[in-house]
């Protein structure tokens, strides 16, 4: 029988954080390290954790959550084990990026910014992959997939398990 | 000795502790300090290896590594390589490279055979015994797997033949593709660090920022303030310390020139960042990189170390008494951070928002001291510049506009890739020669330039010379260069619809004409392409866009309008279709759409009804069907899906 082993996982990970913490101690302009690092430790931001991090450095919580939503790149809910990224960059776009999006959110049954209830996937669209020459393309986790279809991006989907 | 920058034998004393003046050249032309054939031997073999002569019976295999090339599985072939070359014995032989960005990414995988230059397409797992059997041992070129013209049926024999490349002339793209970006070596056997050498003991900070100007150098961020007289004002700026920033937040859609160049060749950012480091008077660097490129973090990284490892960046460089640091700054996904001000302060650890301006960061940047703030393009010009003389680089491009250009070539056209090309060649030749043309034989509608701070181009405008000032003159911006070509069957109120939507989205909120007016602007855009839009949306879209144009507080605000402005502009006929005649000309925006079958060529295969999500389509097997438009969702999926083209829009 397997016994969950959460807390211990979460203790562990707070440790991690301890030594992302030694690393930046008097490094000027830590904050967005710092959240950046987190993020990778718990796969999201914790608002314990973000407490932690404004602590650590004596800036308010205010300031901390504000940069945390400012940017594109931290989530606060958890996500799902496979991050699918469609790009909706202007090549992407005038070659049907549009479609490829509607494609799998129809087949993933969410919408974006939203995970999968069995935590598998979390869909969302980023602005542009740079790999327009490809177009459309996307990116899960950090496979890159072009010159997609409708089709072809629901069946690349499926194969990540 | 297997590196060419290790030490020939135990009379080098050089290390980053102990640095030697003539470290680059001794690597390359030593040993200098003293004569021994067979460590000048050591020496020249190493580079025969890096840089085949052409009569070489080794061969080298170039595999792109660049983020299209590997989607595409270029990595993959890298071990099956591997494999064949050791099944026959040549792994002594062939040296197998990875390397940076070709700028083809429409034709990857792609794989170049050395010292003949042979240029394979699309290469597959299973096309590699092909070429190691019929190539590498037999010498006979694997032709189906050449580039063909599909205008006029020739194969391109090497590279250089391509026409995609022959009317490039790639300066700073010149080692992307041809070395290997984890590799020192590669690129110091190519002339690297040739430039920072010159700058350290034959140019004062003075002669360099004269040599800069000289060149015409224009800032390649989009803005093209000359590069130059920025430097001089650093200089000039009073405080001991002073910092360099790269900004490679390359947030435009539809740009990947900076990507390219930061995962091809890495070191020549590194080089002009350390020559504009020693010329203002700074010991510093930081480079700001989008955080959706982890391959360019992973290789600046390498490079960043291997520099450190053989004392080119450090304490007391080549014992010319310059230090200079480099560090990375990962970007956390902000569009606005690309814009010089946020991008400084998202560095300090804040919310990535602009500053007011004066005072400029030249004057007070980076934590208030001054800072010298520009963009890939323009740092991996510089080693050029000072190697070769301003004069030199003065001699390519137009009167106001110096050198070369990267565009990112992308959208409806046939080649898409990264293009370098002269400043003033015309946008006819970039599209229709570089490009091949547009796609499926339609028809060229516009070419938008700049992302969402540029405009849209149309076919009237196709003759001028592209420079900073004539693209101004049209309504549209050089921006980073990304040039995404459109056809008849784009829609250019969807196109304004859809930059306005990003900008609108990155807008950060600190002054209110960027924030409340892209958010009219969109609504009134969303409104039209719904067919709801009224005639009078027209003069209040042109007046909205001139008002954030001239009072927004960053680049992103004052440009943001462009995309509406230039295709109202250009193309004010369409916006008057979708108001007047609720139709959408290139039949794009759904609402205005009615999908139709026509009798005459449906020969009732039933594809389509069984297709349709809604059950919109009806009809007896082998007869004409009917589509019910009050159903209808114009998903579209019958019209893709019609093999008789029985499905038109109307």
């Amino acid at each position: 029988m397997t016994t969950c082993n959460c807390t211990q996982n979460l203790e562990a990970k707070y440790q991690e954080l301890e030594k992302v913490f030694a690393k930046y101690r008097d490094v000027p302009g830590a904050l967005i390290p710092l959240l950046q690092e987190a993020q990778e430790i718990f796969g999201y931001l914790p608002a314990d954790v973000m407490k932690k991090i404004s602590e650590e450095i004596g800036v308010p919580f205010s300031k901390t959550f504000g940069v945390a939503t400012f940017y594109a790149q931290f989530h606060l809910k958890p996500r799902g084990r496979y991050i699918v990224r469609l790009c909706q960059g202007t090549a992407c776009h005038v070659r049907g990026a549009a479609k490829v999006f509607e494609a799998v959110s129809n087949d993933l049954g969410v919408g974006r910014n939203e995970t999968t209830e069995d935590q598998r996937y979390t869909l969302e669209t980023v602005a542009c992959l740079g790999a327009c020459g490809l177009a459309p393309v996307m990116m899960v986790n950090d496979d890159t997939h072009g010159r997609l279809t409708p089709d072809k991006a629901v069946s690349i989907i499926k194969k990540y398990e | 000795m297997n590196n060419l920058l290790d030490k020939c034998c135990n009379k080098c004393t050089h290390t980053p502790q102990t640095p030697c003046r003539d470290y680059i050249k001794c690597r390359k032309e030593g040993p200098i300090c003293h004569d021994d054939a067979s460590c000048r031997k050591k020496r020249q073999d190493i580079l025969d290896t890096i840089n085949l002569p052409a009569d070489s019976d080794r061969k080298n295999i170039l595999i792109c590594a660049g983020t299209g090339c590997t989607s595409s599985g270029s990595k993959r072939l890298v071990d099956v390589l591997h494999e064949e070359l050791q099944k026959h014995g040549l792994t002594g032989k062939v040296s197998v490279k990875i390397t940076g960005c070709h700028g083809f990414c429409e034709q990857g995988p792609l794989v170049i055979v050395e010292p003949r230059k042979t240029f394979y397409i699309r290469v597959q797992e299973e096309d590699v015994p092909e070429i190691v059997e019929q190539d590498l041992l037999n010498g006979q070129v694997v032709e189906r797997l050449l580039y063909k013209d599909p205008a006029t049926g020739e194969l391109a024999q090497t590279y250089e033949t391509v026409p995609f490349y022959a009317k490039q002339q790639r300066l700073v793209l010149h080692n992307c593709g041809h070395i290997n970006p984890e590799e020192v070596a590669d690129y110091i056997a190519n002339d690297g660090y040739a430039g920072l050498v010159k700058a350290l003991f034959e140019m004062s900070p003075k002669e360099i920022i004269e040599e800069v100007k000289k060149s015409g150098l224009r800032g390649r961020g989009g803005a093209g303030f000359p590069t130059g007289v920025k430097w001089g004002f650093v200089r000039k700026a009073p405080g001991d310390k002073k910092y360099v920033v790269c900004n490679a937040d390359e947030g435009d859609p539809g740009a990947f020139m900076d990507r390219s160049v930061l995962e091809g060749d890495p070191h020549a950012v590194l080089e002009g960042m350390m020559i504009c480091g020693y010329a203002v008077g700074a010991d510093e660097g930081y480079i700001y990189v989008r955080a959706e490129y982890p391959l360019a973090i992973e290789r600046l990284k390498i490079a960043i170390a291997q520099a450190e490892k053989y004392g080119i960046l450090g304490e007391n460089i080549f014992n010319s008494g310059f230090n200079f640091r480099i560090k990375i700054k990962a970007g956390a996904g902000a569009f606005v951070c690309g814009e010089e001000t946020a991008l400084l302060t998202s560095i300090e650890g804040n919310r990535g928002m602009p500053r007011v301006r004066p005072p400029f960061p030249a004057q007070k940047g980076l934590w208030g001291k001054p800072t010298n703030l520009n963009n890939v393009e323009t740092y991996a010009n510089v080693p050029h510049i000072i190697r070769k003389g301003g004069d030199w680089y003065a001699s390519l491009g137009t009167e106001k506009s110096k050198g070369t250009k990267i565009f990112a070539l992308t959208g409806k056209v046939n080649n898409t890739g990264l293009v370098e090309v002269p400043m003033g060649m015309t946008m006819r030749d970039i599209i229709f020669t570089i490009g091949g043309g547009i796609r499926d034989g339609k028809k060229f509608k516009a070419v938008q330039i700049g992302g969402p701070s540029g405009g849209c181009i149309p076919e009237e405008n196709l003759d001028l010379p592209v420079d900073y000032d004539s693209l101004t003159a049209a309504g549209a911006m050089m921006g980073s260069g990304g040039l995404v070509v459109m056809d008849e069957t784009t829609c250019m109120v969807d196109v304004a619809r859809f930059f306005l939507t990003f900008t609108q989205a990155e807008s950060c909120g600190k002054c209110t004409p960027c924030r409340e007016g892209t958010k009219r602007m969109l609504e009134i855009l969303t409104r039209i392409c719904n067919g709801e839009g009224r005639m009078e949306d027209l003069e209040t879209l042109e007046r909205l866009g001139r008002v954030v144009k001239n009072t927004a507080l960053c680049g992103l605000g004052q440009t943001c309008p462009n995309p509406i402005l230039s295709t109202l502009r250009y193309f004010k006929d369409e916006y008057i279709a979708h108001i007047q005649d609720k139709r959408c000309p290139a039949g794009v925006c759904p609402n205005l759409l009615v999908y139709q079958i026509d009798p005459e060529k449906c020969n009732g295969c039933t594809k389509c009804a069984k297709n349709c999500p809604v059950g919109a389509i009806t009809g007896e097997k082998k007869q004409p069907h009917v589509i019910d438009t009050d159903k209808c969702i114009k998903c579209g999926v019958c019209y893709q899906g019609c093999k008789f083209g029985a499905i038109y829009k109307a």
